[in-house]
């Protein structure tokens, strides 16, 4: 190297020589390991604060809150729960009635006034659940003790007092919501109420869905035959004799009811709003009575027990705002689980071929691509797909080879458990795939070589050491189509999601699953309770407890699948030295 | 790639080889008395269609010898030993010319089956690669692959394979543990039995110690000397002294030629080529 040409280098180089050199900033790099430190923070703060506000929501919706009886200067008297509170700015012409100090002290507060919403139930009697009642109105708040909060099958909560209770016809004054004798009725009520549910739904459903079949069946014939053939007369003769039998069935199951209703209704309990408005009503159709001012520990952790029994396994009632979510915890496993069933074997085998198989080129690379755009279509957009082609083309195609006869009722050509999962599926595909193939990819080259040199084929190889070897990264990628699938709801509104469902996909009516039927979903009831409901004040909780649930059941199903996926790596994937 | 444009291929677009300065093979070898396993005729191989890595190479491969491929980085050992099971047919773009007959047969014919070649031949490899499995399911695997059953005959060929590649008394309790959990001396040696499990015809080694420590190296060679005789073993190497201790015959390669092919002995002492005595005596490489 000519070192002339550097002189001017070299003599900054020996001035800088003589003072003690301190690495550059830059080049030292911990500003850079601040700003991702402090990214991640942020991050971690953010998704911790959204679990924790989910989470002491939901946990304390259902704690029993003391009832208030709040007397207002203007003369009315309410009794309620008191929800939340707020600042709101007054009128001119509210404040204009107000005394002297109470408006100074609004404008101490830059002319904010603070509010409470209670909770006052009797939607029967009052036409609405919630009320305001400004904090400057009221003249005085009490806790009495005789205050009672009602769960009723209908019309909502009901809060007041107990009036008189009547126990078979009997009238028994005083008796108290906690003594034994009232506990033991309203248990024996309620089990007499749980009969006639399940008449009504199991029993009679059951003899209809035998009616309906017989009656398919003489319309099968006559597609078939026309109504002169013997096929024909037989499954007519079949039809009367199954619809007599059942009628027989019914009217007995009929009798049954009326009688368990009649019993029922000899006991009902009358209630008084805290302005004395009285309310009758039938024990039966009480889920849950308290004092709520009178609750020692014991009692209140009853009861918040009591209410999340009732949220993870009861049927939802009041539009959804309140009862159980069971169906909707059932649809969503089902669903997810179907969909995994259809995703992992396409996903895997897709990928394995593009991988394995297909000649690396310019066409493959555009498949790739192609499969990962797939992942940016909107969701919705798979929905419409899903019910255009899975439930009116194939669902439609189903119905006329194996249904003619229920026409024009659509069995799979509507929406449906089947079509929701597939379009999860065709959802989540692209995620499975691209996992799959680098699974695949990072299986050692050496690992196949020794395989085939062993004088396996291409296929005993991809069988016996590819595919275990590659078993961990196709979990992950299931995983990861699992968590998108069980939180989507938009497309799942188009293909089989429903607000209510009448029954379970899987019960005891042959042939027991029953995929073409709609089904309900967390994600979908945290939508409709929180937006579609006629109350969406009392949805609110329900979100809450709603996204805790559905969280919980996302976390759980990853888990298994990382435990699953852990046990496969130990055995397949091991520690090369 | 497909076997049938391999054989019948036409020479590349750039004609014939370039001709660069080197003698043509040296060639002095003994004959065996069982004769020749491998017989390899001008052997030309091209990657990608144009970087030629073979250039004629001629050889045979006696019966029973372990015969050793030596040479410095790149000259194309490791890519002749691929040719003669076909694990070259795994890369894109791959070109060959001339043939390699094992017992008088065409390997690269149109009409060879490479899965039947490959169980004729086993192949050990730079490092160990012991399949996530039971050490038994390892040693087993080539038969497994031949939908094999029968478990006696199974176990005792694991038996025979293990003791083959004196393995049998480290592993012997615990056959049905990963194979995983060994040592690397251990799983080379597992890769041994594993490649001799099916009885093949010639054994193919492409430097097998190059990951071992000085000890299972030992043992590895040990194993050599005890197989030679029962196999035909070709083996590849960097460790000229490895080539002079375990083999009988020494060929030796530089940039894709067959410089010089020979008894060992001769190879390593009175070397004929001038290339090859640059070598072996550490002048370059």
């Amino acid at each position: 190297m000519d070192v002339t040409a550097n002189t001017p280098y070299v003599a900054a180089a020996a001035a800088t020589a003589n003072r003690v050199r301190q690495t550059d900033l830059r080049s030292r790099g911990e500003p850079f390991v601040w700003v991702l430190g402090g990214t991640l923070a942020f991050g971690i703060v953010m998704i911790i604060g959204f679990l924790l506000l989910v989470l002491w929501n939901g946990v304390e919706t259902f704690i029993p809150k003391p009832i208030a009886v709040v007397a207002t200067a203007n003369g009315l008297t309410i009794a309620g729960e008191p929800t939340r509170s707020d600042a709101f700015k007054p009128n001119e012409n509210a404040l204009s009635g107000l005394a002297d100090d109470v408006r100074a002290k609004i404008a101490h507060n830059a002319g904010l006034a603070s509010r409470t919403l209670y909770r006052v139930g009797n939607f029967d009697l009052y036409g609405e659940d919630f009320k305001w009642v400004t904090d400057y109105d009221v003249k005085s708040v009490t806790y009495p003790k005789d205050m009672v909060f009602v769960e009723r099958m209908e019309w909502g909560p009901f809060i007041g007092t107990v009036k008189s209770v009547k126990l078979d016809d009997q009238v028994i004054e005083g008796l108290k919501l906690d003594d034994p004798q009232f506990v033991k009725a309203h248990d024996v009520a309620r089990a007499r109420w749980a009969r006639i549910h399940k008449i009504e739904r199991d029993e009679i459903g059951a003899i209809n869905a035998k009616v309906e079949r017989a009656r398919l069946n003489v319309r099968r014939a006559e597609m078939k035959e026309g109504r002169d053939g013997p096929a024909y007369q037989r499954a007519t003769a079949e039809f009367e004799q199954v619809s007599a039998d059942s009628h027989a069935t019914y009217e007995h199951l009929a009798a049954e009811v009326q009688e368990l209703r009649a019993v029922n209704d000899k006991s009902s309990v009358t209630f008084a709003d805290i302005n004395g408005r009285e309310k009758t009503v039938s024990l039966a159709n009480i889920v849950r009575a308290y004092a709520a001012n009178d609750l020692g520990m014991g009692q209140e952790l009853g009861v918040y027990f009591s209410r999340w029994g009732e949220f993870l396994a009861d049927e939802p009632r009041e539009a959804n705002t309140e009862g159980g979510v069971f169906p909707a915890i059932f649809g969503t496993l089902a669903m997810t689980l179907l969909m995994v069933i259809a995703v992992a074997p396409f996903g895997v085998i897709t990928a394995l071929y593009l991988r394995e198989y297909a000649k690396q080129g310019r066409l493959v690379s555009f498949v790739r691509i192609s499969v990962n755009n797939l992942a940016g279509v909107p969701s919705i957009v798979y929905g419409v797909f899903g019910l255009g082609f899975f439930a009116y083309v194939l669902g439609g195609s189903i119905d006329q080879l194996f249904y003619p006869e229920r026409l024009p009722n659509p069995t799979f050509g509507t929406g449906g458990l089947l079509w929701a999962a597939l379009t999860l599926a065709l959802l989540t595909v692209p995620v499975v795939i691209v996992a799959t193939e680098e699974a695949l990819a990072a299986v050692p080259r050496s690992m196949r070589e020794g395989s085939l040199a062993c004088g396996a084929s291409k296929w005993q190889t991809i069988r016996n050491i590819v595919l275990p070897r590659a078993l961990p990264g196709v979990m992950t990628g299931i995983i990861l189509a699992m968590a998108r699938g069980a939180g989507e709801v938009a497309p799942l509104m188009l293909v089989g999601v429903v607000k209510l469902a009448p029954a379970l996909p899987i019960d005891g009516i042959f042939p027991y699953v029953h995929l073409e039927r709609s089904f309900m979903h967390l994600g979908f009831h945290i939508f409709d309770v929180g937006f579609q409901s006629r109350n969406s004040e009392a949805g609110k909780p329900m979100v809450f407890v709603t996204t805790i649930l559905l969280i919980t059941l996302v976390a759980v199903m990853n888990a298994v699948a990382i435990v699953v996926r852990n046990r496969l790596k130990r055995r397949f994937v091991g520690s090369q030295f | 790639m497909n076997v049938a444009t391999a054989t019948v291929a036409a020479p590349s677009a750039n004609g014939a080889p370039p001709q660069l300065h080197f003698d043509d093979t040296v060639c002095h070898i003994k004959r065996g008395a069982q004769g020749n396993v491998l017989d390899i005729k001008d052997l030309c191989l091209w990657y990608g269609g144009v970087a030629q890595a073979l250039y004629n190479v001629n050889m045979t491969i006696e019966q029973g010898m372990v015969t050793a491929l030596i040479g410095p980085s790149g000259c194309g050992k490791s890519t002749l030993l691929r040719c003669i099971n076909r694990m070259n047919d795994l890369v894109d773009g791959l070109k060959i010319e001339g043939s390699i007959s094992l017992h008088g047969s065409d390997i690269y014919d149109r009409s060879a089956d490479v899965i039947a070649l490959r169980k004729r031949m086993g192949m050990v490899f730079q490092k160990p690669n012991p399949f996530p499995m039971s050490i038994f399911e390892n040693v087993v695997y080539p038969l497994r692959v031949d939908g094999v059953r029968d478990k006696t005959f199974l176990q005792e060929t694991c038996e025979r394979a293990l003791k083959g590649a004196a393995l049998w008394n480290e592993v012997k309790d615990r056959l049905d543990q990963s194979a995983l959990g060994m040592s690397g001396g251990q799983q080379q040696r597992l890769c041994i039995a594993r490649a001799i499990a099916a009885d093949p015809e010639v054994l193919l080694m492409d430097e097998p110690c190059s990951a071992l420590d000085p000890i299972a190296t030992a043992k590895v060679e040990e194993l050599i000397d005890e197989l030679s005789g029962h196999y035909t073993i070709v083996i590849v190497t960097h460790n000229m002294q490895q080539a002079a201790r375990v083999s009988d015959n020494t060929a030796f390669m530089y940039l894709g030629r067959l410089i010089e092919y020979g008894d060992t002995e001769v190879i390593f002492q009175t070397p004929k080529a001038q290339r090859t005595q640059d070598y072996v005596t550490g002048r370059f490489g």
